[in-house]
């Protein structure tokens, strides 16, 4: 036995609430982010991630309040991302008790703050997040770029060629979010999964349009991917991660049980 | 009675993750802190790690974090842990950085996993090892008490810990190398895993290093 690949389900959350919406059967308050990260936490889920979207600078401070009680009960590993821009960013998201943080439109408007980050801090706590969209052909070759602004803002950038750039520049880890998937349910977007999963030494987590199981095996076996990242299928309960794991686990795929 | 625990704080990244899940598994009192007086007083000590091996070093040593290490170890012989950077400081050296010297407490090296990393199969490994892997116990230990064999537990790390007598160490991790996850000595122990980011297994280990009372 090796390596288990890893489930993270994921919380997007907003002044302190969960939002796209969370169904668990026995949570009072469904949208408590700390209640959540438990939940997931005894289902047996490997990481968690905590998605920020707060636009408010006031409500930084809500985020790290939460990013503090759920490291109190959580003892998996944290990530945390959205909004960091910054090393001091970075620290207090760390000492707040985040085990890595993501980085996304920072990067792109400063590269370097994930080489700073990386030195300072460690690579193992740098992910480096990526927004991908499928744009025309280049030779009859697909290609992906980066996208900023939850998918709306193109920036031209090659998304397989950034990859290997933060890779390079010291990130632990990359976070692949297909933006022509998310939310969709209809899965990954594999062809970009595979190509930056080959094109790096790092580990890569794929995200964005999780629909059913076998999504999940799909990012794995065909994407290649070492972690898959889910919110809604297992936030409205259609799926708890023990399922997610046994159903990997029936398809050939190393999971922790 | 656990006593305090005192985790040592040379100021390299989170800690808190460390202390709380000590408090869940039982103890008293955890301190946070590298000052020299409440080490001293602490009954047990927790030296974790996080970061780069050569900044680490430094703040280590500047903090006189490795005399008081020692005074827990040899002097004092209070129940030691070590985690992840922190057991790979106790080696005589690291590859990372260009090369650190380090504290020579348990004779060896610290190595890169390499490029590329290759498994026994053939399939190509990531570096860093992230994630949950088995652990293989060598041999009996008190801190292996109600954990079994092959249990998985969380590693993030990039270089790997081989120490020389190899009848320290206590558990080991196949990641396209034998990597030593575990080594004991007299009241040390040391993990290259983070046992507070390994869910009950983690905090079983912990539990069982409250508990510990090393004859020695």
């Amino acid at each position: 036995m090796g390596l288990a690949k890893r489930i993270i389900p994921c919380l997007d959350v907003d002044n302190g609430r969960v939002v796209k919406g969370v169904n668990f059967v026995g949570i009072r308050d469904a949208g408590d982010p700390v209640e959540i990260a438990r939940r997931y936490n005894e289902q047996g889920a490997d990481e968690i991630t905590f998605l920020d979207i707060t636009a408010s600078h006031e409500g930084r401070d809500t985020t790290v309040h939460t990013v503090e009680q759920i490291a109190e009960q959580v003892f998996i590993p944290l990530t945390v991302g959205g909004g960091i821009r910054s090393l001091q960013d970075i620290r207090i998201m760390l000492n707040a008790g985040a085990d890595k943080v993501s980085i996304n439109t920072a990067a792109i408007h400063n590269p370097e703050l994930v080489r700073q980050a990386s030195e300072r801090f460690g690579a193992q706590c740098i992910v480096v997040a990526i927004d991908a969209k499928r744009v025309a052909d280049v030779d009859g070759q697909p290609r992906w770029e980066i996208f900023t602004h939850g998918g709306r803002k193109p920036t031209g950038i090659d998304a397989v060629a950034w990859a290997a750039k933060m890779a390079e520049l010291g990130a632990g880890e990359i976070l692949l979010t297909s933006m022509d998937r998310d939310g969709t349910k209809n899965g990954f977007e594999l062809g970009v999964t595979r190509a930056i999963t080959d094109a790096v030494d790092i580990p890569v987590i794929a995200s964005g349009g999780v629909g059913k199981l076998q999504h999940l095996v799909d990012g794995i076996l065909l994407g290649g991917a070492d972690a898959v990242l889910a919110a809604s299928i297992f936030h409205f309960g259609e799926f708890t991660v023990p399922e997610a794991k046994a159903y990997m686990a029936e398809h050939g795929i190393e999971v922790r049980i | 009675m656990t006593g305090t625990v005192a985790v040592i704080d040379y100021g390299m990244g989170n800690l808190h993750s460390v202390a709380s899940a000590l408090a869940h598994a039982g103890a008293d009192r955890v301190v946070v802190t590298h000052d020299a007086a409440q080490i001293r007083a602490a009954d047990r000590v927790v030296f974790p790690g996080v970061g780069a091996i050569r900044d680490c070093m430094a703040e280590i040593r500047r903090l006189h974090c490795d005399e008081l290490l020692q005074l827990a170890l040899t002097e004092e012989r209070k129940p030691v842990l070590a985690i992840c950077v922190g057991m790979q400081a106790l080696l005589d050296s690291s590859e990372e950085n260009g090369g650190v010297p380090c504290l020579g407490i348990i004779p060896g090296q610290v190595r890169h996993f390499g490029h590329p990393l290759l498994a026994a199969d053939g399939a190509r490994l990531k570096v860093p090892h992230m994630g949950w892997n088995t652990v293989h116990k060598v041999g009996d230990h008190p801190l292996w008490e109600g954990i079994a064999d092959a249990t998985r537990f969380y590693f993030v790390h990039s270089y790997y810990v081989t120490a020389e007598d190899r009848s320290l160490v206590a558990g080991t991790v196949d990641y396209g190398v034998v990597a030593d996850a575990a080594l004991a000595r007299d009241n040390l122990f040391a993990t290259q895993f983070h046992p507070e980011k390994s869910h009950t297994a983690g905090l079983q280990l912990l539990r069982n290093f409250l508990a510990w009372n090393p004859a020695c």
